[in-house]
């Protein structure tokens, strides 16, 4: 598993927002911190597509075997696609958080969002 | 974790990276790494679990049968020397006090394993049932090891070099030394569980695990039992409901009319409620979840995922009508299908050592 981009932001919740690039669109997925406390993740349900969005508002969420963990939207947006494979294989998200485990896309501005986290701010909340 | 008692083998949970949890005062181990591969191993090959937590009471005296007949909804004259049956320990209003495991060694001398919740609650009961009555319960305080799945009879011989244990019928019991051997379990597949002393207990689960038995935790012990349907007390049962009402009927002997035992005149009612299996694939099913029924409103009383079938199961308490469901989780109504438990069965094999 590789490390996220350093232009990566985080959300006190436990996701990770990372700008494409190519499209402007925003990725987002949950940490390794976040998946390792989870344990085995066995179940995703995940955002209706063509949605606008909140901060705040629950996105999803990720059942593991022992609990549920519901899934948070970064910023204000629409939801514009969802990672399909997770369906069949929710444990991507254990085995490749940052990749192939990843959650939705969406429209928005990250612009002026200070309640996101650097990666040092991150470390710094979960204490690594 | 401060306060926690901890068993005999708590040295080899931490040896091996165990995730430990606190359940019912105990420090025990949740996984030693994936739940969902204990599972498969233990329904593959075989799996051995520290359920230390439970305790072995011994009932001793001339009056031991007598006692257990009018303490246990289950009738204890049923049994031989060196057997054994699962039953309920009620109360007065029919509600369950305990579920259990009663084994006869002689006809005045049994033993019982029962929960580590309710080990405290249980002894206060069964003194005050037996009150001037000439019994002697005690409170072992034994290691007990679950050695469980197709595998477990193959292991458990070249441990213990004993040919009495491929014989051993389900339910029945011997005893090796110290060790007290039933054919027993908690995952629907064979198995055993072993009562002893806690240096046998390490020396055990050494050999066991040296021989290819994977240590499981708690975590696949309620995935396991959970496909086989087989109860939880604190979830599936509770002093507020009966046997009746848990799918446990068949736990309540009624063939001796003269027998009087503790919360038969309730159980003579007939009762509102019913236990169902459940499963859905559009969520996953956890303990107080609602039930939307064609007749009234229920409630999951155990559930979750299943290894086996990939899929969410669970057990509900529903209204005794109840032909058609769907659960209420986050907001939305999810259809289930009612199936009668096991969610699972083994195939059909010889598990004899042949």
């Amino acid at each position: 598993m590789s490390k996220p981009l350093k232009d990566t932001k985080y959300t006190e919740t436990h996701e990770w927002i990372l700008p494409d690039t190519d499209t402007g669109e925003l990725i987002i997925g949950i940490t390794q911190h976040a998946q390792e406390q989870l344990g085995e993740i066995v179940f995703v349900e995940l955002p209706q597509i063509l949605t606008k969005v909140s901060t705040g508002d629950t996105a999803g969420v990720i059942e593991s075997v022992k609990a549920a963990s519901d899934i948070y939207v970064p910023i204000n947006g629409e939801i514009m696609s969802v990672n399909e494979d997770l369906a069949d294989n929710p444990s991507l998200i254990n085995d490749s958080p940052y990749e192939d485990g990843w959650l939705f896309r969406m429209r928005g501005d990250l612009k002026g969002a200070k309640h996101l986290l650097t990666a040092k701010q991150y470390d710094e909340l979960i204490g690594s | 974790m401060p306060g926690l008692k901890k068993t005999a083998l708590h040295h080899r949970h931490l040896e091996l990276n165990a995730k430990m949890i606190a359940f019912a005062g105990w420090a025990l181990p949740l996984h030693y790494g994936s739940v969902i591969q204990e599972h498969k191993t233990v329904r593959a090959a075989v799996g051995v679990f520290d359920v230390s937590h439970m305790a072995c009471l011994t009932i001793e005296g001339k009056h031991a049968r007598a006692f257990l007949r009018r303490l246990l909804a289950g009738d204890v004259k049923r049994l031989a020397d060196q057997r054994g049956m699962y039953t309920c320990m009620l109360n007065d209003r029919g509600g369950v006090i305990d579920d259990l495991i009663v084994y006869r060694q002689t006809p005045e001398r049994y033993w019982m394993i029962v929960n580590a919740a309710t080990t405290q609650k249980d002894l206060a009961w069964m003194r005050s049932v037996a009150s001037k009555q000439e019994v002697r319960i005690t409170h072992t305080g034994a290691a007990i090891l679950a050695l469980q799945g197709p595998k477990a009879a193959v292991t458990l011989q070249a441990v213990l070099q004993a040919d009495v244990l491929k014989d051993l019928p389900r339910f029945g019991f011997t005893q090796i030394n110290t060790t007290r051997i039933a054919r027993t379990g908690y995952t629907g597949e064979d198995g055993y569980e072993l009562v002893t002393d806690p240096p046998t207990a390490i020396q055990l689960w050494d050999r066991l695990t040296a021989h290819g038995a994977r240590p499981c935790g708690l975590g696949s012990r309620d995935t396991l039992r959970l496909e086989y349907g087989l109860c939880l007390y604190g979830q599936d049962l509770d002093e507020q409901h009966t046997p009746l009402e848990s799918a446990l009927s068949w736990t309540v002997h009624w063939e001796d009319e003269t027998r009087s035992f503790i919360g038969k005149e309730a159980l003579a009612h007939q009762t509102s409620h019913k236990m169902i299996g459940l499963s859905t694939q559009h969520a996953i099913m956890r303990p107080g979840v609602k039930v939307v029924g064609d007749v009234g409103e229920g409630e999951v009383t155990s559930g979750g995922f299943s290894p086996s079938l990939g899929l969410s199961i669970g057990l509900a308490r529903v209204p005794r009508a109840t032909k058609s469901c769907a659960l209420a989780i986050r907001g939305k109504l999810h259809p289930a299908a009612i199936v009668k438990p096991p969610f699972i069965r083994r195939p059909k094999q010889d598990h004899a050592l042949k």
